[in-house]
């Protein structure tokens, strides 16, 4: 994905409706609520939600800051508050990209929709709790690489016992 | 790459992919939804490979934003899977798709408990994850001292470590109580010298949490924020690997400094010196590059660095540095560096000295208001708007009204109020504010509220010399070949009042007059005839001599409306016919409105109400609170707490020699009274409210929204039949407060300043009394800021304290006289020599016009501003609570009549009366232990209380409070007796409080009497 694309901070009115506004009060809100990331003719690619919105809530007003930057055909957005550092958050994003582009080898749109799974996997290793966890992308490629290769060995471990049954039972 | 063999699900991608609309997308997810519900069923036949292909699916759709209301139970049970495959799309499909108040959750907190104390650490990651994305209370309660351990615990890995510090941010997030434990301060500075960047970072972002909370308990960390700062920014040994664009983790960078704007100051003079030292490279270093990703990294590091340096209050020299380089940004080509340049110098007009700095870049802002994108448009607009002073208030309001021609719909109506309350608050003369709100409803009137014409009415009724100015410019816009309705709205009302004394003038005579407005009827709404009507009435009261044809063609008028079908029509028309037939009393019943009682700007009000940006809302109350225009005065006699009443419109007719009150509370039970009834009230108890509420109508505070057809006006003896009558539009002639009258209720101001350091202590419409303290044990400081609202200096000011003997207080200088529209601040200094209830009183007087007002005031230096909440444990309490056997230094009391607040909340007050719960120390559940550290000048002692509730009356309890000082003990018990009993506003005054006692009073009563300001604080 080329990391030329527009980019911009965004003052919208998201429409939550009352019980999302009413469950954060009280509560110290996460610095980014949601990472949305849809596609140029308005397909999601991926939700991933830090605050306890219903999915009725999610659909819907409270006053936030999206942040996206979009690049090629697909649109990467984050919700957060007003008083978050906008620029620090779109480059989470690009980093964010920068993370999926290594690990896909120059990623796609394409990449993400068959393998949306890979895209959770990796937002997981570089946010938590609505924060940065690792602002290195070495560590995260070496910790997803690692995640596959558990993967890869329990499968193999699968396959060979299988494989053992077939020829026991031949 | 596919996704890792799955082939079922790849094909219902591809099928998803390939539907041509949303209805055949439907049809396909209902189908697969059906199947998989199915396979769930026969759950006992899926293979583990099955499940995970199952669940995926459900993710999938759920990500489309379908509801999937199964399968929850199969996406949580994978979690407790053997094999890391099966647990891995456990935990991330449930974090998806379940919120942390869903039941199933709660079934998986065992599994995850293990995972996350167990040895495998791939585990532990991934219950981190899950906990730290979608954890609830409960987690919070069951698994914040194992994530505790992980964190601090140098034996488990980095990777395990940053999850924990997220997780246990999210726990906190839930319940504040998890890091309420020993020395967790401490152990948040030891995770500070960490040297795995990622684990510091994570621990960063809990400690933003954690500072903007109690920043106090962790003053140990702020040097050591410093110092990693330092680190970064000098690009000292930091791996390759965190460096972002050639800079140090610009996010590292920027939660460090986030956290050090939680601290109300650096102190320590080298740590100050370090840190500026640091902000300056960061400032200096800074430029506009090509590559966008660098730029917006070393920006949103220097953003956070300006925050900072406005924050710490840095000098002048600093402050001119930071403004000149966002002078710099709003020029650039990079639309985020000027949306955020636009946006910081908002921020910066909080920050005094920089006012005309700022100005040096009008042009350039008033640039960006022709900006393609929209958010910079709308920036700029709100830094224009703060801006704005007497200085630049002419080129600013200008240059808002010629946007307005071309401004986007969804800007107008902002533009137009902001460009009202401008012209309002900063005129150089009074005819220039006219124009610009003529103009502005010319441009456009379709965005100008109500609010903004009845102001403008307002102001011309209230000024004569802008009378004839103001009517020769109505005149003129009806001149106009097509006016926007809410122009004839107000040309009418003021040619209907004013238009007289155009009498002389070409095109003025009444008959000229009156048929040029009159060819605008058959245009307007019915809302507009009823004020057409009365500025008929008025036309004809004013042709002198009479005018015959004159007469015929307005009695026809009023005839033809007399059975209009639109009541208010009706009756007006009916009314003035009637009254137009009787001569003598038409002049006096239709003379001119009375002036407008002066109150604070409706439209300043509901710009304030309707702000968002907090940082732009402090700025237009900093800005509210210096200097405004002396042309229009703007003060406010109303009590602040009177609600206005919702139904309000300009009356138009006066009636004369009012003496009686109107019954206010008719408008409030919305027409519900007899028609045309004037109740009376009793003469001699017209409390402040009542006149405050008596005088609203007129005001143009009205919410919006709610103005019902209601010109109704009452005129006492017209043969007209009133069908709907609205008392409030009638006005008292010459009725004026008598007295000053303090605005809000001086005993909750107190109250309120009892529990937080700064407030308004007292207000009325000449004066405000705003305080700001800062308590350090025994010590404190308050500042007095006296505030002269009007545009007439204060004089004779007196300021006397009256100390009481616990106290030792010392008054700076207060000046005897206050310049109008001046603020002076005198500082107080406050030594506390032993525990004590009394209050220090202020005697506080001032002479406005004839009038001498004196006002007596309790000065928020109470008990509890001299208490240090401590934590303790059960280890340290119990040797103390235990020795202490009993009176007096102990002393135990059944309370009733308490506040019925439920534990939670009884906690929480206590808490914010400085005594520190300690959860967990009572093993009954009902009861509340809390502990605080008493500071005088000659000692520090440990105070510990114990609250015994009753579940079953939460209006009783039994209390016991324990010092090592008799007259601490008492002092404590009855402090705190005072705060939980019924009666938080007069909280001395005798009735439902408990009798004291059968225990020796400690303090002298003799002591007590001879000392004026106790005196005094108990009268009051």
């Amino acid at each position: 994905m080329d990391g030329n694309g527009e980019q911009w901070v965004i003052e919208i009115d998201v429409d939550w409706g009352k019980g999302a506004a009413m469950g954060l009060i009280g509560e110290v809100i996460a610095m980014i609520q949601f990472v949305l990331l849809i596609s140029r003719q308005g397909k999601v690619r991926l939700t991933k939600y830090y605050s306890p919105y219903t999915q009725k809530e999610r659909s819907k007003v409270l006053r936030e800051l999206i942040v996206y930057k979009r690049y090629a055909s697909l649109y990467f957005c984050m919700c957060v508050d007003q008083d978050d550092n906008e620029l620090e958050v779109l480059e989470i994003i690009h980093h964010y990209v920068e993370i999926l582009d290594r690990y896909f080898g120059s990623v796609c749109e394409l990449d993400l929709i068959f393998n949306f799974h890979k895209a959770y996997y990796i937002l997981d290793e570089l946010l938590i709790a609505g924060e940065l966890q690792e602002s290195s992308k070495k560590t995260v490629a070496r910790l997803i690489a690692a995640q596959d290769s558990l993967v890869e060995t329990a499968k193999e471990q699968a396959s060979s016992i299988s494989n053992m049954i077939a020829q026991a039972t031949k | 790459m596919a996704l890792s063999g799955m082939r079922g699900l790849s094909v219902f991608i591809s099928d998803i992919r390939n539907c041509q609309n949303k209805e055949q997308e439907r049809l396909r997810v209902d189908k697969e939804l059906g199947n998989v519900r199915t396979r769930f069923k026969n759950e006992k036949g899926l293979t583990p490979y099955e499940k995970k292909k199952y669940v995926w699916k459900m993710l999938y759709i759920y990500m489309l934003g379908y509801d999937v209301d199964f399968g929850h139970m199969e996406a949580v049970s994978l979690i407790s899977a053997p094999k890391y495959p099966e647990k891995q799309v456990g935990y991330i499909v449930t974090a998806c798709l379940l919120n942390e108040n869903h039941d199933f959750l709660r079934l998986a907190i065992n599994t995850v408990r293990n995972d996350i104390i167990g040895r495998n650490e791939t585990f532990q990651c991934l219950a981190l994850t899950m906990v730290g994305n979608i954890g609830g209370r409960e987690f919070a309660e069951s698994l914040a001292p194992d994530v505790q351990k992980l964190l601090i615990s140098s034996s488990y890995r980095p990777l395990v470590r940053k999850k924990a510090a997220l997780c246990l941010l999210r726990l906190y997030r839930k319940n504040p109580d998890v890091v309420n434990v020993d020395g967790w301060a401490d152990r948040m500075a030891q995770l500070l010298d960490e040297r795995d960047l990622g684990v510091l970072t994570s621990s960063m972002s809990l400690l933003v949490a954690l500072v903007s909370n109690h920043h106090d308990a962790y003053w140990s960390c702020l040097p050591k924020c410093v110092k990693i700062l330092e680190r970064l920014a000098r690009n000292q040994d930091i791996p390759q690997e965190y460096t972002y664009y050639g800079i140090p983790s610009p996010w590292l960078q920027v939660k460090t400094m986030r956290v050090l704007q939680y601290f109300p100051t650096v102190e320590d003079p080298n740590t100050r010196r370090s840190l500026f030292e640091v902000l300056q490279r960061i400032l200096m270093g800074t430029d506009v590059v090509k590559n966008v990703n660098k730029n917006n990294a070393s920006h949103a590091v220097l953003f956070e660095a300006l925050a900072l340096v406005m924050h710490l209050d840095a000098e002048k020299e600093m402050m001119s540095q930071c403004v000149a380089l966002l002078g710099k940004f709003i020029a650039v080509r990079e639309p985020n560096i000027r949306y955020l340049g636009l946006e910081n110098m908002t921020r910066m007009l909080m920050v005094t000295d920089v006012q005309d700095i700022i100005k040096r870049h009008q042009a350039q802002i008033i640039t960006s208001l022709k900006d393609p994108d929209v958010s910079i448009r709308r920036r700029a607009l709100d830094l224009l708007y703060g801006m704005c002073d007497v200085s630049n208030a002419k080129d600013i309001v200008e240059e808002l009204l010629q946007y307005l021609s071309t401004a986007d719909f969804a800007m107008r109506e902002e533009l137009s109020l902001k460009a009202a309350i401008l012209a309002e608050k900063f005129a150089p003369d009074l005819s220039w504010y006219v124009d610009v709100i003529l103009q502005l409803i010319d441009k456009a009137g379709d965005f100008v509220s109500d609010d903004i014409w009845f102001r403008v009415v307002q102001f011309v009724t209230n000024n004569e010399d802008l009378q004839p100015y103001a009517a020769a410019k109505a005149r003129e816009y009806l001149d106009k070949p097509a006016i926007h309705e809410t122009m004839v709205k107000v040309s009418a009302y003021i040619i209907g009042e004013f238009g007289h004394l155009l009498a002389r003038r070409p095109g003025c005579s009444p008959k000229e007059l009156f048929t040029i407005i009159h060819e605008k009827l058959p245009t307007v709404s019915t809302s507009t005839i009823p004020i057409l009507l009365s500025t008929y009435a008025k036309i004809f009261m004013h042709t002198q001599p009479p005018d015959q044809e004159l007469q015929n063609q307005i009695w026809a008028i009023f005839n033809k409306y007399e059975s209009c079908i639109d009541v208010e029509i009706q009756q007006r028309a009916a009314e003035y016919l009637a009254l137009s037939r009787r001569g003598e009393a038409l002049v006096d019943i239709l003379a001119e409105m009375p002036k407008f009682p002066e109150r604070q700007s409706a439209l300043i009000k509901k710009a304030e109400d309707t702000e968002i940006d907090t940082a732009e809302q402090s700025a237009i109350k900093l800005r509210a609170q210096q200097q405004t225009s002396n042309a229009l005065v703007v003060t406010d006699q109303r009590p602040a707490n009177g609600t206005p009443p919702a139904n309000h419109q300009l009356g138009l007719v006066k009636i004369p020699s009012m003496s009686s009150n109107v019954d206010h509370s008719s408008t409030d039970q919305g027409f519900s009274q007899e028609n045309g009834t004037l109740s009376k009230v009793d003469p001699e108890t017209p409390s402040p409210d009542l006149l405050g509420d008596l005088l609203g109508p007129l005001a143009i505070e009205g919410p919006p929204g709610t103005a019902v057809q209601s010109h109704q006006n009452v005129i006492p003896g017209s043969g007209g039949d009133p069908n709907a009558v609205d008392a409030t539009a009638i006005v008292p002639v010459g009725e004026e407060p008598n007295s000053v009258q303090p605005i809000g209720n001086i005993a909750e101001r107190f109250h309120a300043l009892c529990l937080k350091d700064s407030g308004v202590l007292y207000e009325d419409p000449n004066i405000q009394i705003g305080i700001k303290a800062e308590w350090r044990l025994h010590q404190g400081c308050l500042v007095l800021f006296l505030g002269n609202k009007n545009t007439s200096p204060l004089v004779s000011v007196q300021a006397i304290i009256l100390p009481p003997s616990h106290f030792k207080m010392e008054l700076s200088l207060v000046p005897e006289t206050i310049p109008p529209r001046a603020q002076v601040q005198c500082p107080l200094e406050v030594v506390n020599l032993r525990p004590s209830r009394d209050v220090a009183v202020l005697d506080f007087s001032y002479k406005f016009g004839h009038n001498m007002v004196n006002v007596k005031l309790r000065l928020p230096a109470v008990l509890n501003k001299f208490l240090q909440p401590i934590p303790v444990s059960a280890e340290e309490f119990f040797p103390q609570w235990r020795p202490l056997s009993g009176p007096p230094l102990k002393l135990q009391e059944v309370v009733r009549g308490v506040k019925p607040l439920p534990l939670a909340e009884m906690a929480n007050l206590l808490n914010s009366f400085r005594l520190m719960v300690c959860p967990g120390l009572d093993p009954n559940p009902n009861n509340l232990v809390a502990s605080t550290t008493f500071c005088s000048e000659s000692t520090r002692m440990l105070c510990l209380a114990r609250i015994e509730t009753d579940p079953a009356d939460r209006t009783q309890l039994r209390m016991t409070v324990a010092s090592g000082d008799p007259t601490l003990t008492f002092e404590l018990k009855e402090f705190i007796k005072e705060q939980i009993v019924n009666i938080p506003v007069v909280p001395r005054a005798p009735g439902p409080v408990p009798p004291t006692p059968p225990v020796a009073q400690p303090t002298s009563p003799a002591a007590a009497l001879t000392d004026p300001g106790a005196l005094l604080a108990g009268l009051l």
